[in-house]
């Protein structure tokens, strides 16, 4: 029983204290590099100083703006390429005979069997200039010259759907593998030809799924970093890149700290939307 | 009320002349190599009660979703109406069917489900609440409209079922295992009200189930189906009285059944010489089958005499000892053991409150009318 909340609060709560104070304190050239919060001013006067600067500075400053919306704006087109990619796969694999089932679960889930670093580079294996999908065209004698695919924003989003798509399978999968197919033969028998019968039973029905795997895939790739870093190239402005720099390359660790408190303030309430629906779900309410 | 399915008050299969409603024509379904229906052919008309009745895997479910478009005949055709329903699809039929799970849509309330429909004809708003109000009133659950389905109980569940199956007044309704989730009680109960709705509102059923009191109470007729094939189809009484098979004599109600040769065959009467039984049974009317043929006796529980006494003559009486004894209240049953072996159940009503004490191991006579027997050869 407090195994859980001790593993929260060693790796989750303090870690995330520590960054909250990072966030509120003055940059320096030192080691760490900012200063300390609490301060003996004099004798028996100890003095809290907290600095607001790191997220003021973030509001003066446009390019974090920017970057919270692109990141945002990246997280729901993904977001919105993965529904339309997973939902009929999640539908296919919960319609499909139980043995051949499990292999597409599989299928699904075997990737998580490599690094996802690898598979990135993968891409860019396959994408690059002389990679294998323009040798291919090229060889088939569809296109003359290779086409630009790498350092694109269409290469980042080809990159996090791959990446994010098993995220939304899975719950939708199980929302659907609950579902009542005789349901839609009951819609079918009132009246309904089966596309009307999906829109009205079962998508509905599998709200639940949607709503879980899409935030599974929106939450975390709100702050996705390896991927724009890899395959978007230079342009690709993301939260998750603004943070990279600001900590390893401007070494502002209360800026960074600040940038990542804001994105966890941005994220809360989809994590909140996200526990309502999973509670939901396993109360069983429709 | 013999056969309760009042509302055919006419015998319109024994008219050569009338039109069937639904025609099943040497309908075929197969699954792989496994033929759940095989060769099919029923007439069921306008009105009617129809009963398909079975055990588990015998094909009366597939031959109802046959009807409702569900599934695709493997050979045959069936006509609606005169329709032929080849390639028709479910949403096409002008048929609804009750589903076994009642497969009551769970995002929506009672009255969303009813409606459902309605809404999907296009119906017009008003006429939609009016019918669905008239439904619910019908199927007494005038006061639930606004529940969810999973807010009711079970055999509220089965009313949505039907007033959601029934508002688009089909001219047939499809009904598997109608009653089956039900208890008993509430089972007995429902059975009178789901007649009394079709006699209301002149639709055709056509009905699944496995339990023969169901069949006998609700149909008109009952087609008796085993490994996919129809093996008899007629009202209950004939069923019950006149089974055309071991099968069937056994399936519907209980039977004692003598196996046999004919030693005597007659157009007017047979007399059968039963080793099983250790005598002869007397039956007083011709049966078509070769001499010496092995034959069946049929004799129902309720039509045997048992008396401590010796009744007079010797066809059909034999001695035994009661075996065991069981007390419905109603009536009881006495299981009895010939000196042959076999064992015979006799079921006596308990007219007296104190009846005459026939007791365990008492040495009884059994005897039956020489009407009584039903003799099969198959």
């Amino acid at each position: 029983m407090a195994l859980p909340f001790v593993w929260l609060l060693l790796f989750f709560v303090v870690p995330f204290i520590i960054v909250l104070k990072i966030s509120f304190s003055d940059i320096d050239l030192a080691i760490p590099p900012y200063k300390p919060l609490l301060e003996w001013a004099a004798k028996h006067t100890l003095t809290i100083k907290l600095n607001f600067d790191n997220y003021a500075f973030l509001f003066t400053d446009s390019l974090y703006l920017h970057a919270f919306v692109n990141s945002v704006k990246v997280a729901f087109i993904s977001t919105v390429f993965c529904l339309a990619l997973g939902y009929p796969m999640a539908y296919g694999i919960a319609r499909a005979r139980a043995n051949v089932r499990n292999v597409l679960l599989l299928l699904v889930i075997l990737p998580f069997w490599t690094s996802l670093l690898l598979r990135v580079y993968a891409w860019i294996g396959l994408m690059k200039a002389n990679g294998v999908i323009n040798n291919v065209l090229l060889s088939l004698g569809l296109i003359h010259e290779p086409l630009t695919m790498l350092y694109t924003p269409f290469a980042m989003y080809v990159g996090i759907v791959y990446s994010y798509l098993p995220f939304l399978i899975l719950p939708l999968y199980s929302n659907l593998e609950k579902m009542d197919w005789q349901l839609l033969e009951a819609a079918q028998d009132l009246g309904c030809r089966p596309w009307q019968a999906f829109y009205k039973i079962t998508l509905p029905l599998s709200r639940n799924g949607i709503l879980a795997g899409s935030m599974l895939v929106f939450i975390p790739a709100t702050g996705e970093f390896v991927i724009p870093a890899l395959l978007g190239g230079p342009n690709a402005l993301m939260i998750g890149r603004v943070l990279w720099d600001e900590f390893f390359a401007n070494r502002a660790w209360p800026v960074a700290s600040a940038v990542a408190i804001l994105m966890l303030i941005l994220l809360v309430p989809f994590m909140m939307w996200y526990q309502s629906v999973q509670a939901r779900e396993s109360a069983g309410a429709r | 009320m013999t056969s309760a399915g009042g509302a055919v008050k006419a015998q319109p299969w024994k008219d050569p002349t009338a039109r069937p409603y639904v025609q099943v024509d040497r309908v075929c379904k197969s699954f792989g190599d496994f033929k759940a229906v095989d060769d099919v052919s029923l007439k069921i008309y306008k009105g009617e009660i129809f009963c398909l009745l079975g055990a588990s895997g015998c094909g009366k479910t597939t031959l109802l979703r046959m009807l409702g478009g569900f599934e695709t005949p493997t050979s045959g055709k069936i006509f609606i109406d005169g329709e032929d329903m080849t390639g028709v699809p479910p949403y096409e039929r002008p048929v609804n069917m009750m589903f076994q799970s009642y497969a009551l849509f769970p995002h929506m309330t009672v009255e969303q489900n009813v409606a459902f429909g309605l809404k999907q004809d296009r119906v017009p708003k008003a006429e939609i609440r009016e019918r669905v109000e008239a439904m619910l009133d019908l199927v007494k659950l005038g006061g639930f409209a606004k529940r969810k389905p999973q807010q009711l109980s079970g055999g509220q569940r089965q009313r949505v079922a039907l007033a959601r199956s029934l508002v688009k007044r089909p001219k047939l309704l499809l009904l598997d295992e109608p009653l089956g989730a039900l208890d008993k009680k509430l089972r007995e109960h429902t059975q009178f009200e789901l007649i009394s709705i079709q006699d209301t509102l002149g639709v055709t059923f056509v009905v699944v189930t496995h339990d023969q009191e169901e069949a006998m109470t609700l149909a008109s007729r009952i087609g008796v189906m085993n490994h996919g094939e129809i093996v008899q189809a007629g009202t209950p009484s004939e069923i019950y009285e006149f089974p055309s098979s071991k099968f069937v004599a056994d399936f519907v109600g209980s039977v004692n059944m003598f196996e046999g040769k004919l030693i005597e065959d007659e157009p007017e009467f047979v007399r059968i010489g039963s080793e099983e039984l250790g005598g002869t049974i007397y039956v007083s009317h011709g049966i078509s089958a070769p001499p010496e043929a092995v034959v069946w006796a049929a004799v129902r529980p309720e039509k045997i005499f048992m008396s401590t006494a010796a009744p007079e003559g010797s066809d059909n009486v034999v001695r035994g000892a009661v075996q065991d004894i069981a007390y419905l209240g109603d009536l009881s049953i006495y299981i009895v053991k010939l000196p042959t072996g076999k064992v015979v159940r006799v079921t006596q009503p308990n007219t007296s409150r104190h009846a005459e004490a026939i007791g365990w191991d008492q040495q009884v006579y059994l005897s039956w009318d020489a009407s009584s027997p039903v003799v099969v050869t198959r």
